[in-house]
């Protein structure tokens, strides 16, 4: 028997990412995740491992860079501005594939922004974020136990495809208690670490690096990458799906409207939907886990019968491009969203089902 | 052969100093500065467990040289990684290799944080004045007076500043054990030179609680537009009225 205790979202990742055995942690103070970094900072040494408090953001990702080329599991966190610092670092992790896990309790921005929660983010972290041609992994969770189920993935991920797994939180994520278990369940095999900096004995030098001078050199390497990157598309997908599938006894789908959406969003969107589907209304929902790889596939295969298609994020438009890409002309895609700290609310989401339902409506879509 | 037999080997290539052919121009200091390292390592017996960290410079390639397992990180961030390595890893002697451009421009906060950590890792800090690798513009440690590429009529402090006397600055902090200037210009200062990285590699090997660093002025004849042989005595001469040599920390 496993006792839930209440927890806020950052205290209880960190303490998830104690359990999954993250060796070292680096961070800078940025609201509104501070309190990981207070977490940590007392937990880690009682656990004998590693605490700094860097001088800034750059170099917490680089301390984490430092620490990864010797094979530990190293993590740091932050909220947007400070990701958008890290970007460096996570180039160069990219380049370098070494295994790192960072967490964005993401903030309303651009510049400095507000602290309030948003999900302005999304183009920089699932599109890499940094110079050059690679990807991260990223995970959205939508509670606080998702986000202690998937630090240990974090860092299993992390650890077989030798890259950047970014955990996409938000301040409300970040900030509500929740009642959560933590379970220390049995990880993925992994590949031994042999290219690892250990110390060059009994063994030829190890050499962790991001510089291909050599024609063609840097063309392979990318190439490799996206080979990884291929893999990850195939394999890692995770996404929820509710009332997508059914049908009717007339035959017909049970959901003619689909609302997408992932995180804290995907839990307001789920009680609008409820909602609705009380009034009658036929809608059904997906939630991206993984925003990279996306679930373009099972978005794609929700196409295939005629639906709407409603977007839901806390930014002005932003995965609603990967929707339309998976989506692929077959279906109409719309979108809802608030920028910069403002929370769309239950019955907002409910107003715009409402609003797809109306016959006129949905004839101007379909003519679209 | 038989004159083979009777000769006896007084100097040889130490280990650590792998046979690569050089990258780095004519009368550079990088291969007298690696080549004291590579020495250091074997006379210390630290090889099987030391670390090494490459700069963005001339001296990215320094792998291609130091027979140990070497990272290659971004741009100033040396000592965020040195100290990400040696947190995690206290039995390793953890080195970064940096130049002016890496340690005194864009890596200033991150030598600075890392001293003021007292971190436990030994940096040797390149000062040839100039950035090399992009084409010889103006460093923070390029002197008054120097023309470089983006200071053609000489640096003038009141448009371009004063030359950045780094380890004067590092000396200050607590956290910084030993700090000492050498300069790599005739067989007599690179023996001092070799002592002083020696002891810093030494300090980190006895477990002192803080950041040992040496500077060694290095010659660029190729961006100081000098024979080798004029920019040895250029050091000597100029070089040391804005960083003079010996022991400012330790």
């Amino acid at each position: 028997m496993v006792d839930r205790v209440l927890m806020c979202g950052n205290e209880a990742l960190a303490e998830a990412a104690v359990i999954a055995g993250c060796d070292a942690y680096f961070g800078y103070p940025i609201t509104p995740q501070n309190e990981i970094t207070a977490y940590m900072s007392q937990r880690m040494p009682q656990e004998s491992r590693v605490f700094v408090q860097s001088e800034s953001e750059l170099a917490a990702i680089n301390m984490v860079y430092g620490a990864s080329a010797t094979g530990k599991r190293a993590m740091t966190s932050s909220s947007s501005p400070g990701i958008s610092l890290m970007q460096e670092g996570i180039s160069y992790l990219a380049g370098a594939e070494l295994p790192a896990v960072v967490v964005n309790v993401m903030r309303g921005g651009p510049g400095l922004g507000n602290i309030a929660p948003s999900q302005g983010d999304y183009f920089q972290a699932t599109r890499g974020g940094g110079h050059g041609d690679y990807r991260t992994i990223v995970l959205a969770p939508s509670s606080v136990q998702e986000l202690v189920d998937v630090m240990p993935l974090a860092f299993d991920l992390a650890d077989q495809y030798r890259m950047t797994v970014v955990v996409l939180a938000d301040g409300i994520l970040g900030q509500m208690m929740e009642p959560v278990m933590f379970q220390k369940k049995p990880g993925r095999k992994l590949p031994p670490k042999d290219w690892a900096l250990t110390g060059a004995q009994d063994r030829e030098q190890n050499i962790v690096r991001s510089l291909w001078l050599g024609e063609g050199v840097l063309e392979e390497l990318n190439y490799k990458l996206q080979a990884k990157y291929e893999k990850i598309q195939k394999n890692e997908v995770l996404c929820e799906q509710h009332e997508i599938e059914d049908v009717d006894s007339t035959g017909s789908p049970q959901a003619e409207i689909i609302v997408v959406a992932y995180g804290i969003v995907a839990r307001i969107v789920r009680s609008a939907v409820d909602k609705a589907r009380e009034e009658g209304i036929k809608v059904g929902w997906i939630r991206p886990i993984t925003l990279w790889p996306f679930p373009s596939e099972q978005i794609s295969k929700a196409a295939d019968e005629f639906r709407i298609f409603l977007t839901v994020e806390m930014n002005l438009g932003q995965m609603v491009e990967d929707v339309k890409l998976a989506v692929a002309g077959k279906a109409p895609v719309l979108f809802y969203g608030r920028p910069g700290g403002g929370i769309p609310t239950v019955e907002e989401i409910l107003d715009k089902i409402r609003q797809l339902t109306i016959p006129e409506n949905k004839q101007k879509l379909k003519k679209v | 052969m038989t004159e083979i037999q009777n000769m006896k080997t007084v100097f040889k290539r130490t280990p650590t100093f792998k046979d690569y052919p050089t990258h780095y121009c004519p009368g550079c200091g990088h291969g007298i500065a690696h080549r004291l390292i590579a020495e250091i390592i074997d006379e210390l017996g630290i090889h099987g467990r030391t670390i090494g960290i490459a700069p963005v410079g001339c001296a990215v390639l320094a792998y291609n040289y130091l027979d140990v397992d070497m990272v290659e990180v971004a741009h100033g961030r040396a000592p965020a990684v040195a100290t990400g390595m040696k947190r995690t890893n206290p039995d390793k002697i953890i080195f970064s290799y940096q130049g002016d451009g890496d340690l005194a421009a864009i890596g200033t906060a991150e030598i600075i944080h890392a001293a003021h950590r007292a971190e436990q890792i030994t940096v040797i800090f390149i000062n040839n004045a100039v950035f090399g690798m992009t084409g010889g513009q103006m460093a923070p440690t390029t002197v008054l007076k120097q023309v470089t590429a983006t200071t053609q009529h000489g640096r003038d402090e009141h448009l371009e500043g004063y030359p950045l006397q780094v380890s004067e600055l590092l000396a200050i902090l607590p956290g910084a054990v030993y700090v000492e200037r050498c300069a790599l210009c005739g067989p007599a200062q690179i023996s001092k030179a070799k002592k002083a990285v020696k002891h810093a590699f030494e300090l980190q090997v006895d477990g002192a609680r803080g950041l040992s660093l040496v500077e060694l002025l290095s010659p660029c004849p190729t961006y100081w537009r000098m024979s080798p042989v004029k920019a040895m005595e250029w050091i000597e001469k100029e070089m040391t009225k804005t960083f003079p040599l010996g022991k400012l920390k330790g």
